[in-house]
């Protein structure tokens, strides 16, 4: 029967749940985390602040032009007026590093950024735990996430195909390429727990429970740091997935993803034969 | 496909519309106090499981001479102009006294020579602002559990609450008395008793200069910067923190931060 052939229950509900509910998750952590940075609006390494040599910072400064936003990495500076250093904030020119537009709430205020932060930071913590236990437990993660040999020798095709957006249909769209499974194995094995490792060795109460946190990230504002690019890194994880989303069938793939049914297409004949 | 088009730029409209409401939403909601009080349950469990995890003995990581911080940050006050304050630091906190009293078996009242002539533990630690910058340093002084065993504490006693001299400049958002703003703190009497909660007034082997809260200050290592009360001039001992000005337990407290700071 090839009309009940056409529509593959792609994702568990588990799967739909706790996406969804880290979708909010990181959306609200990322805006109340870039408050957060925004009370200082520099970045270290090592396990205190050497305020003259940041190897990040975005500040403000004020020229003959007006202020003038600049953003500054590892040496290099850059003019990022409008957006990074300065930008407008109901209608005024504001110094202030993230723009009010990408930060909760919009005006500076560290103490309910922090409220929002942590309170979204328990949340997801609890969800990724319920995540990653279903996941070892259902196989999901060892059946859908890890390359076989054959889809490992097939990268260079799936990257041809990916730039020129064409993507599986029929029988082939039943499992992750092999873009994804790197994808997903890197913002769920690597990206989040670097997120949670370095969140909790920037807590002084964690730090005398867990002293070899800071051990392990070289100390509390490497740490900052690489909270900070990992965040970077989820973000652009999340910009290109919603483009993938989008231009790989946007109501299929949405479909899925709230009811489970992802519609393989019609049977060709040649799928048939 | 122009019909999936459409769609999409729908769909992508729609997106913007709601991502819009949000953000102008996000401002109304985070204010609200209700929802304040569902995000502040947050902060509850994370003292809950870090009291926990750490216990009452668990010490703050602490460091070697080459790791001090050349330049330390001052936070909070940096250079308090209340007139009792310049006038005691004009003579040099020869007639500063440091007063215990509340919840205690007998009132202590000290000179700064006699706080110096206590037990003293000297400890390199790591200050952490709640801004997010760090900063070392080697600090001398008495535990406070020392101080708090020669007053006596009654067993009622839930908290130590730090009085300072320092009125701090919050913008005037507070709309109260200069007299009701001088700096305040309280912590719980786990964190009094821990060993490395001490009453510094040497700084990096160098008596504690007004930037960083001459005469004496609080070290309180497992948690961030804003509880470490500075230019102390009363200590007392409560059972609770409700009828002290905002009823949160401190200065920041009272404008909206978390009382424990340990994350």
């Amino acid at each position: 029967m090839a009309a009940a052939e056409r529509w593959y229950r792609r994702h568990a509900a588990l799967v739909r749940i706790t996406h969804w509910i880290n979708v909010v998750c990181f959306t609200l952590l990322l805006m109340s985390g870039l408050q957060i940075f925004n009370a200082h609006p520099a970045l270290y390494v090592g396990e205190r602040s050497d305020f003259d040599h940041p190897t990040i910072s975005i500040r403000a400064h004020l020229s003959e032009n007006g202020l003038v936003g600049e953003t500054a990495i590892v040496g290099h500076s850059f003019d990022t007026t409008g957006v990074l250093g300065v930008s407008s904030e109901n209608g005024q020119v504001s110094s202030r590093a993230f723009p009010s537009w990408i930060t909760i709430p919009s005006s500076q205020d560290l103490a309910t950024g922090r409220r929002w932060h942590f309170f979204f930071a328990w949340l997801l913590v609890l969800n990724a735990l319920i995540y990653l236990v279903w996941g070892i437990a259902s196989r999901h993660f060892g059946r859908d996430f890890l390359p076989s040999r054959v889809e490992l020798g097939h990268i260079g095709r799936a990257v041809r195909e990916h730039l020129r957006l064409r993507f599986p249909r029929g029988e082939a769209a039943k499992r992750y390429n092999v873009l994804q499974q790197f994808a997903y194995l890197m913002v769920v094995f690597v990206l989040f727990p670097l997120m949670i490792l370095t969140g909790l060795t920037m807590s002084p109460g964690i730090d005398s429970a867990l002293p070899q946190l800071l051990t392990l990230f070289g100390g509390r504002q490497t740490a900052r740091l690489v909270h900070f690019a990992a965040a970077s890194g989820l973000a652009l994880f999340v910009i290109v997935h919603v483009v993938m989303v989008l231009v790989s069938g946007v109501w299929n793939n949405l479909r899925s993803m709230v009811t489970g049914w992802y519609d393989l297409g019609e049977p060709r004949t040649t799928d048939v034969r | 496909m122009s019909g999936d088009r459409l769609h999409r730029r729908g769909l992508l409209k729609a997106l913007a519309a709601v991502g819009g409401l949000a953000l102008s939403g996000c401002d109304r909601v985070a204010s609200e106090p209700r929802l304040r009080s569902v995000l502040d349950a947050a902060n509850s469990l994370t003292y809950k499981v870090q009291r926990l995890l750490i216990g009452a003995g668990r010490l703050a990581p602490e460091y070697s001479e080459a790791d001090i911080s050349p330049a330390f940050r001052g936070n909070g006050s940096t250079d308090p102009q209340d007139e009792e304050y310049l006038n005691l630091a004009d003579n040099h906190f020869a007639d500063w006294r440091l007063k215990i009293h509340g919840l205690v078996e007998h009132e202590l009242s000290l000179s700064l020579q006699e706080v110096r002539t206590l037990p003293a533990r000297t400890q390199i630690t790591r200050h952490d602002c709640v801004e997010g910058w760090s900063c070392i340093a080697k600090w001398t002084g008495p535990p406070l559990a020392e101080l708090l065993s020669r007053a006596g504490v009654k067993s009622e006693a839930r908290f130590v609450v730090f009085h300072c001299a320092d009125t701090l400049d919050d913008g005037g958002d507070s709309g109260a008395d200069p007299e009701s703003i001088r700096y305040y703190e309280s912590i719980d009497l786990i964190d009094a008793e821990h060993p490395q909660t001490i009453l510094a007034y040497e700084m990096n082997g160098e008596p504690l200069t007004v930037r960083h809260g001459a005469p004496l200050r609080l070290r309180l290592e497992r948690q961030l910067g804003y509880k470490m009360a500075k230019y102390i001039m009363r200590i007392e001992l409560v059972r609770s923190v409700t009828e002290l000005h905002g009823g949160r337990g401190g200065y920041w407290e009272d404008r909206g931060y978390e009382w424990y700071a340990g994350i």
